[in-house]
This record gives structure tokens, C-alpha cells and sequence, in this order.
């Protein structure tokens, strides 16, 4: 890991730094118990006569319910309940954006794994038996599947089949260009495949409520969903944070929560869940697959003139946050490149499919593999180099997207391209690589004859936070008093999800460094005690909840400073605070924590909201996006042609961080970006036939394993971005979004075959050119 | 109408734990980490995993997959790693098991634990406990053992947050302090 000579923030000047502050590579405080096998995961708890939940899914892709008779499986011993559509007292829909999906279907399916009930029973294998004997009568339906279909199909929902058609209109739409190059592109089904699979424990409350202890990313939304379908009071619907084995998008979405809240309220016993794997499958939204046309016009010069896109999202059965997501692909189709003129035309569709929504990167992900691989194109037609033509025509700070917003803040496209470049090329294959070094590894290994190296370069933008006047919002509280033997301890009440990504680890960093305090202790997340902190996606949490952090530490000091001088008898404006301590700026006089604290505990909270976006008008124009994020990413790769077969040697990137608040975690959230980038360009897709998922297993759906990943390099590209606390931009998305793209660049140099579908499947080279 | 009435509940005995058939007649003994510990009324189906897990309190093995492809469960049967989501509890009987909490109590792997962490081989952790289990296992077997035999051995295990770079990261920390202290 290396680190671009750009500025880092200013720091304030602290003279005694507390050791893991802010910059500093602090450890993790759930660490211990994570490499003890000690943490708490959600799937990990356990009550006293608690009940075993399973749910009872769709095997039809569409159908008509005909009738639910749940009374075979109340007649087995030991299954307690059964709940189905009618047993939903509130609101009989739930959805991120817009209720819309069924808590259970109750007359039509819409996706193959459709919940149409759930079980609770003595154990999981009786909720099984229990699900199995449930009788349903379908009457199967012809399921509309493709998306250019279903705008034009009746509607599969009251809602219709389009969920959104955005239009970008730029500039001048007849300008034209000396080159023009198009094609059309095609991104897969990508699964989050979070190593935890959902689960929870819900307790029934003597209040008539429920306790819910869930792994999710979002707890207060959670909470507003299902209380609207328990028809309680949201107070009364109290979520608690579950150990959370990784989240990436999926668990946005409320996928368990109603149910087991339903069979416990229904049992008057606490219920614990746990998904299967293919039932995880069935259970989260997925990402978006896309089709997509792109015509690129140039200047003889290089000149990026015109883009004009055509955007197909497939968003499945249910809305989920498909709105949000389109968006995103329609304000970053042209990548991170200077356009004077755009059209663009962005559709999200219903479809029989199962429903997709947040996956790290969203709506970023699927067009970069259009935009990059059109740069390419664009290049060879001009006779330029690949990266010539993208460093000729990178972002600028002050540039404007399509959307006619003007980038405020730091856009640093060129260093990111020439940092991801500047690392050096591995060695060449050689005959001495052990085969599995080589394409097909341990297994099918290819004859070093054969090998063809590519390598291939790809540039991303993407959005951080929430768009289009989202009023988006943290809150967090901060408690600073004397703790055992005086010593101050601070301690952080915030709602925000740990969903790995290291969260944890920051707001600790963040108190540090702020009030000079060494002991700070993180309380439970739940929505009891706090307001919202918003979601653990759209890498906004450092910004949103580190931010409300930060404020709430910054009132804790204007207090101290207010009690300093207080004692001195002086005014607020003649105290200055300095590493931990008041001083007094005419007598120099110190007070440190200790003494500050001996007139007990101070607290503050706050609520952070950025600076307020505005929605896209109807040309799709406005200032929409708080901020942006740039990667560049190279790729290295060995293909053998004949057998299909392609091994990623290695990955460099050049990633616009802001500031590396703590450089450990910023690799760790690289590294695993890029694993699953190189994912969805080699092996990941959930192959749907009909709409029917055919791969719902570790089996059959592939996510790279040690031997899969590459070799890779990063440089951390550190301008603050000026609104940002710290400066410190999102760094969780970024990575997955250009690092396929350039692999498939780079096997399209290897092969010279036009490869314009992710992931590229073995027979899509093996069999090119071949009619099969 | 309240939701509690909603539910079509069942009456029947509270305490009864109605396992689909095939009880063991008396439980049996399982030797973990060192002491004997018994299981009662259990479901003869019941995996090695599961009932570490969900009779005996060890919840450290983790269940991402419950199909062996995922090495989130890998504990030790007669010192040889498997997974304990495909190993029936019952032919379990008669072997010794060790998890990821007799790994620690012994403190047989923390140099391996410590250095997950401090390489920031460790993000949600959901895969870390079957990590520690298959490093400890290689690096006692084959201690000198070269980055592709390490990628090949822990290949059987999936990590999604890391890609997987710290944590081969750790493993050749481990192994440096090793040779280093053996010299
Ligand atoms: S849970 Fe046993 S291998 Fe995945
Ligand atoms: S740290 Fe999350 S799966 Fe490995």
C-alpha cells in the first residue's frame, strides 16, 4: 500500500495526540471477541423456550393463489403456529421506498421464492416438516421476465411494471461528433452473499410489543416497516443490533423481521430464525441486471463531445430501492469524464424476477461496464491510448456532471488513474509457474502454451450518501464523566449498523481525537434510546453518523470550555481548548479532564444533516448529489482462449478516499471491494431460467475464494474533500465498481473478443464466434 | 383485533421439545474441548454443528452455508478439520472435538488471533472463528508453507468482506514470528 503525495487534512493541533485518533490504524473493539468465536451474532442467540421459525416460499415464478390451508401443519406435534397474509393486522405491504411488496402473498406470487407463510415450532426441523405440510393451491401464471417485455405486458402490480423512467437531457442534443462509437452491454444478477445468514430473535413484550434483535443496516426504517404491518405503535416495535455478518445491500430490505415479529406476537414466545443459505438466496434483494446502449461521440482531438445512453434496469417483482438506483445509473452513465452533451434515457422495470435493489455500488456498478468499455472503443477508433484518452478527458473540480451540477468538491480522476498505473506490471507467465498459478488453478489447468496475458484499465464515479433531496440525517450522543478511579470515560449512544465495515473502530477514533479521551465504550445500537442514524450503505456512515459524532463531541467541549471558565471566572471566548484540556489564554492556566469532569457528567446530541440536495428536474437536471468518489483500477490477466478460462493476476488501484481515517480499514474495505468486483467480472451470477433461481448455493453461485483473488495494490489518492468531517470521503463503494470493469478490459486485450457481458462465462470465450 | 389473536396457535405442552421423531433414547456423550458433555432428547438428524451450537452453547463455529462449502463451521474431529455442518452429532460419538473456544481456552492459536487483528484480517468476523481453526491446522502441519499452499488451504474457507488480503497477510505474519523465534 503506498499513498499519493496529495495534502492530507489539517489535523487540529493536538499536543499530545491520543494514540488512535483520528489517521491512526486503531484496532476494532469487537475484534477480540471476533477471532475468540465470542461475538454475537444474530443467528448466535438463544432463549430460554424460544421457537424456531421457518418460512414457507413460492416454487412458482407467478401464480395465482388459489387457496392456504395451514391445518396439516398444525396437526404435526410441536409446530405452535402458522401465519399467513390474513394474519397481518396493519398495513398488508412493506417497502423502502414505497410499500409495494406483500408481507406474505396472498393472491398472486410474483417471484420464485415468494414468502406465503411462516412456522414456528419446537425445532427447525419440525419448522420444516410444518412448512412442507402446509397446503397451497396455485394456478401457475405465463411469468413475464424480461424487462423490454414488461413495459409493454399488463401490469403485474397495481403499481404497473415501470417503476421509473429518468431522462438526462444535456447540452445540446443534436451535437454530433468526428468519431462515433456504440454498442450494447449486459450486466448480470449479482447476490451480496454476506457470509451471515439473516436471522434474528424476536421476544414478545409484556407491553403487547415485541423486541426484535436483528442483523440489519438500518434499524430505525426496520422498525417504522414492521410496526406499520403489526399495527402497533412504533414505540412499542423496539430493534436491537444483532451481531451483523456482513451486510453489502442486502439486508436494506426487511426480509425476516415481519415474520418472526408476527409468530412471536402470535406464540406469546420468543422466536428465533435463522435463513439457509438458499433460502438467503430467496430472501434478499439482489443487484440489478441491466441492458444497456451507449453511443459515444468524439473529436478527431479526443474530445469526449456527446453520450447518449439507453438504461434497462431490471428491478423484479417489488420496488425495493430501484428508484434510487436508476438514478444513480443514469447520473454516472458517462463515468468520470467531461461531457458537454447527454442523452440519456433510464428505465427501471417490474418483472416476474426476483426483486433487486441496494448492492454496494448501485446503479455505478452496472453502467460502468458500458461507459469503460466505450472509452476503450473510443480509443482504438481514434488511434489513441486507452488511458491517454481518459486522462484527456477526466472530471475536474469545478466540472459538471450531466445533471449540470457543478462538482464542489474534490474530483481527483487523473491522480487516480496515474496512481492505479504507477504500480508496477507482475512478472510475465512463465513455463516455471506451478499450474495453479495458471487459468483453471487446481483444477482444469491450462498448458502455459496457451496463456494470453491482457491487462485492461477502468475509471468509476459514484455518488456518497443519499440523493435528490433525500433529507438525510444522523444522530448520535456522546457521554463524557469520571469513570472508576477518575479516569474520563466517554461513551457513544448512535443507531448506526456495524455491519463490518468498521464503524465501530471510527466513532471511537473520532472521540479521541476529539476530547482527548483514551477510554471510549460504544452502547448497543437500538432504537430505544436514539433517533435515526440512518443507513450503513451509499458509503455515508463516516460522513453521516462520524459527523453527528464529531458535533456532539465539538458541544461536549462548549461545555468544559463553559465550566472552565466558570472556576477562572472568565469568559467563554478566553478559554481555548488544547489536547484534552481547557487552557486559559491570558493566564495559561490548564484544567484537564479529571477536574472538568468532578462536577459530573457532560452529554451532548446531535443530529447531522448535510447539506440539503435537491431532486432531478424533468430533464433530469439539478444539484442532486451531496458529493462524489473516484476509482481508477487496473487489471492484469491470463486467459487461455481455447478452454475459456481466466485467472485475475492482479488488481492496482488509485482510490479517492478524502482521508484514510484509519489506513487499515481503508485497504480491508479495498481489498474486499475488489473481491467482489472481480466476482461479478469472472463467476458471480444468480442464473435465473424463467425467472426460476437455478444456483441458490455456495455450490453453484461462485464468490471468489482465496485462490480467485488477485494480487493487489493500492494508493489511497488523500485530498479532503471540503464538507466532509475530516475530510474524509465514503471508501466501501468505489472499489467494487471499476475493478470488474477493467478485468474485462483486460481479458477483451488478452482474447480481442468484444465481450460486452458480465460476468464473462468460460463458454462466452471458449465458444465465441461459434453458433451454439 | 391484536395481533397476538391473529396467529393460529396450537395448545399443546409447553415443555415438551417435539424433535421430528428418532429421539436418542437416554441423549449421548460428546468429548469437546476436553469434557465430556451430554446431549438429551435430541433429533438423530441433528448435525455435529447444530448441536454445538444449539444444545451445547459453543456458538464460536458459524453456519454461513450448512452445505460444506464455506469453512465457516470448521472445528477439529480427532484433530483433523472438518465441517461441522456435515458431520452428523451422533458420529461424532467416541471422538474428540475441539472448536474454536477449546482453541482459545488453550490458547493453542493466539498468535494466529492476533495477528487476524492486527493485520485487519477481521471486518463482520462471521468467517474469522473457521479461519483461525484452518490456519492453526496448516501452519502446525506445513509451517513453512508458501503463499499459493497457503491460498490452496484456505480455500475451502470464504471470507466476502476482506478479500482475503490481510488475512493471508496475517498468516504470513504468524509465520515469520514463528521462524523468528525458533532461530
Ligand atoms: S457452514 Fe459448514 S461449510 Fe459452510
Ligand atoms: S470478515 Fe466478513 S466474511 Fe470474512
Amino acid at each position: 500500500m503506498s499513498r499519493s503525495s496529495a495534502p492530507v487534512a489539517t489535523r487540529p493541533a493536538a499536543r499530545t495526540r491520543p494514540r488512535a485518533g483520528i489517521g491512526a490504524d486503531a484496532a476494532r473493539p469487537d475484534g477480540v471477541p471476533k477471532v475468540r468465536g465470542e461475538f454475537a451474532f444474530s443467528s448466535d442467540l438463544w432463549m430460554d423456550g424460544m421457537l424456531w421459525g421457518r418460512t414457507l416460499r413460492s416454487p412458482h415464478v407467478s401464480a395465482r393463489i388459489v387457496a392456504v390451508d395451514p391445518s396439516p401443519a398444525l396437526a404435526i406435534p410441536g409446530v405452535r403456529a402458522v401465519v399467513t397474509a390474513a394474519d397481518v393486522p396493519g398495513r398488508p405491504t412493506y417497502g423502502l421506498e414505497e410499500p409495494d411488496q406483500p408481507v406474505f402473498a396472498s393472491e398472486v406470487v410474483r417471484y420464485h421464492g415468494e414468502p406465503i407463510a411462516a412456522v414456528a415450532a419446537d425445532h427447525p426441523e419440525t419448522a420444516r416438516a410444518g412448512v412442507r405440510a402446509i397446503e397451497v393451491v396455485y394456478e401457475p401464471l405465463e411469468p413475464v421476465v424480461d424487462a423490454e417485455r414488461a413495459l409493454r405486458a399488463p401490469p403485474l402490480h397495481p403499481d404497473g411494471n415501470l417503476f421509473r423512467h429518468l431522462v438526462i437531457r444535456h447540452g445540446d442534443l443534436d451535437a454530433t461528433g468526428d468519431v462515433v462509437v456504440e454498442g450494447t452491454y449486459e450486466v448480470g444478477m449479482q447476490d451480496q452473499a454476506f457470509m451471515g445468514p439473516e436471522s434474528g430473535l424476536a421476544v414478545p413484550a409484556d407491553d403487547g410489543g415485541v423486541d426484535l434483535y436483528v442483523a440489519t443496516q438500518w434499524l430505525h426504517v426496520d422498525r417504522d416497516q414492521i410496526a406499520a404491518s403489526l399495527g402497533l405503535p412504533a414505540e412499542r416495535v423496539r430493534l436491537h443490533l444483532a451481531g451483523v455478518g456482513g451486510a453489502f445491500g442486502g439486508r436494506e430490505d426487511v426480509s425476516l423481521q415481519i415474520h418472526l415479529c408476527l409468530l412471536a406476537l402470535g406464540t406469546g414466545r420468543p422466536v428465533k430464525m435463522v435463513y439457509s443459505r438458499d433460502e438467503s438466496f430467496f430472501g434478499h434483494v439482489h443487484r440489478h441486471p441491466a441492458k444497456m446502449w451507449f453511443r459515444h461521440h468524439a473529436t478527431r482531438g479526443g474530445d469526449l463531445v456527446k453520450v447518449e445512453a439507453r438504461i434497462v434496469l431490471d428491478g423484479g417483482a417489488y420496488l425495493s430501492s430501484s428508484n434510487a438506483v436508476i438514478s444513480n445509473a443514469a447520473c454516472f452513465a458517462p463515468g468520470p469524464y467531461k461531457v458537454p452533451n447527454a442523452l440519456i434515457d433510464a428505465y427501471a422495470v417490474r418483472t416476474n424476477n426476483p426483486p433487486c435493489g441496494a448492492m454496494r455500488g448501485f446503479g455505478s456498478v452496472q453502467v460502468c461496464y458500458g461507459h469503460e468499455a466505450q472509452m476503450d472503443k473510443l480509443a482504438a477508433a481514434l488511434g489513441m491510448d486507452p488511458v491517454e484518452l481518459r486522462l484527456h478527458n477526466a472530471l475536474e473540480r469545478f466540472d459538471r456532471l450531466v445533471t449540470g451540477q457543478v462538482l464542489t468538491g474534490t474530483v481527483p480522476v487523473r491522480e487516480c488513474i496515474r496512481a492505479a498505473m504507477a504500480h508496477p506490471l507482475p512478472p510475465a507467465p512463465s513455463l516455471l509457474d506451478p499450474p495453479m498459478a495458471r487459468p483453471g488453478g487446481a483444477g482444469l489447468s491450462a498448458d502455459h502454451a496457451d496463456v494470453r496475458r491482457g491487462v485492461g484499465i477502468a475509471v468509476s464515479l459514484k455518488n456518497v450518501g443519499y440523493s435528490e433531496g433525500f433529507d438525510d440525517y444522523a444522530t448520535a450522543r456522546v457521554r463524557l464523566e469520571a469513570g472508576v478511579g477518575g479516569e474520563p470515560v466517554a461513551t457513544v449512544v448512535a443507531a448506526t449498523a456495524e455491519v463490518g465495515q468498521g464503524f465501530v473502530t471510527i466513532a471511537q477514533q473520532i472521540v479521541r481525537e476529539e476530547l482527548g479521551v483514551a477510554d471510549v465504550l460504544l452502547a448497543p445500537a437500538g432504537t430505544t434510546d436514539i433517533g435515526s442514524a440512518g443507513s450503513s450503505s451509499a458509503s455515508r456512515q463516516t460522513w453521516m453518523s462520524g459527523g453527528a459524532i464529531q458535533l456532539a463531541c465539538v458541544a461536549i467541549r462548549r461545555q468544559l470550555i463553559a465550566r472552565a471558565a466558570a472556576s477562572w471566572g472568565c469568559s467563554h471566548a478566553s478559554v481555548e481548548w488544547d489536547a484534552g484540556e481547557a487552557v486559559h489564554e491570558g493566564t495559561g492556566e490548564r484544567r484537564g479532564l479529571a477536574a472538568l469532569l468532578a462536577d459530573g457528567a457532560v452529554e451532548a446530541e446531535h443530529e447531522h444533516h448535510h447539506r440539503p440536495t435537491v431532486p432531478l428536474d424533468a430533464d433530469g437536471q439539478g444539484d442532486a448529489h451531496l458529493s462524489v468518489m473516484v476509482a481508477a483500477h487496473r487489471a492484469v490477466v491470463d486467459v487461455d482462449p481455447g478452454l475459456g478460462l481466466v485467472k485475475v493476476v492482479q488488481v492496482t488501484t488509485g482510490q479517492d478516499v478524502g482521508h484514510a481515517l484509519n489506513p487499515t480499514q481503508v485497504t480491508g474495505q479495498i481489498e474486499g471491494g475488489i473481491a467482489q468486483g472481480v466476482g461479478l467480472a469472472v463467476m458471480e451470477e444468480i442464473v435465473l431460467d424463467e425467472g426460476r433461481v437455478k444456483n441458490p448455493s455456495f455450490t453453484d453461485y461462485l464468490v471468489p475464494t482465496t485462490l480467485d483473488m488477485p494480487a493487489v495494490a493500492a494508493t489511497f489518492v488523500e485530498e479532503p474533500e471540503p464538507d466532509a468531517p475530516y475530510g474524509a470521503k465514503g471508501v466501501g463503494e468505489p472499489p467494487v465498481i471499476s475493478s470488474g470493469p477493467a478485468v474485462l478490459a483486460a481479458i477483451r486485450d488478452a482474447t480481442g473478443l468484444a465481450l460486452t457481458r458480465a460476468p464473462v462465462r468460460p463458454e462466452d470465450i471458449a465458444l465465441a464466434g461459434q453458433s451454439t | 383485533m391484536t395481533s397476538r389473536e391473529t396467529a393460529r396457535s396450537r395448545s399443546g405442552p409447553e415443555d415438551a421439545s417435539h424433535a421430528p421423531g428418532y429421539e436418542v433414547a437416554g441423549g449421548y456423550e460428546l468429548h469437546v474441548n476436553g469434557t465430556t458433555r451430554t446431549v438429551e432428547e435430541a433429533w438423530l438428524g441433528e448435525s455435529l454443528l447444530y448441536v454445538l451450537r444449539e444444545r451445547l452453547g459453543l456458538s464460536g463455529a458459524k453456519n454461513a452455508c450448512e452445505q460444506g462449502e464455506c469453512g465457516s463451521c470448521s472445528v477439529l474431529l480427532d484433530d483433523v478439520v472438518v465441517c461441522a455442518c456435515c458431520v452428523l452429532a451422533v458420529d461424532a460419538i467416541g471422538s474428540h472435538i475441539e472448536t474454536i473456544e477449546g482453541l482459545t481456552r488453550r490458547e493453542a492459536a493466539a498468535d494466529v488471533q492476533a495477528a487476524l487483528l492486527s493485520a485487519g484480517g477481521v471486518q463482520c468476523g462471521f468467517c474469522t472463528p473457521g479461519f483461525v481453526v484452518a490456519v492453526y491446522d496448516l501452519l502446525r502441519r506445513r509451517p513453512d508453507a508458501g503463499e499459493l499452499e497457503v491460498r490452496e488451504a484456505l480455500s475451502g474457507n470464504l471470507c466476502r468482506c476482506t478479500g482475503y488480503g490481510r488475512i493471508l497477510e496475517a498468516v504470513r505474519m504468524v509465520q515469520e514470528e514463528r521462524s523468528r523465534v525458533a532461530l
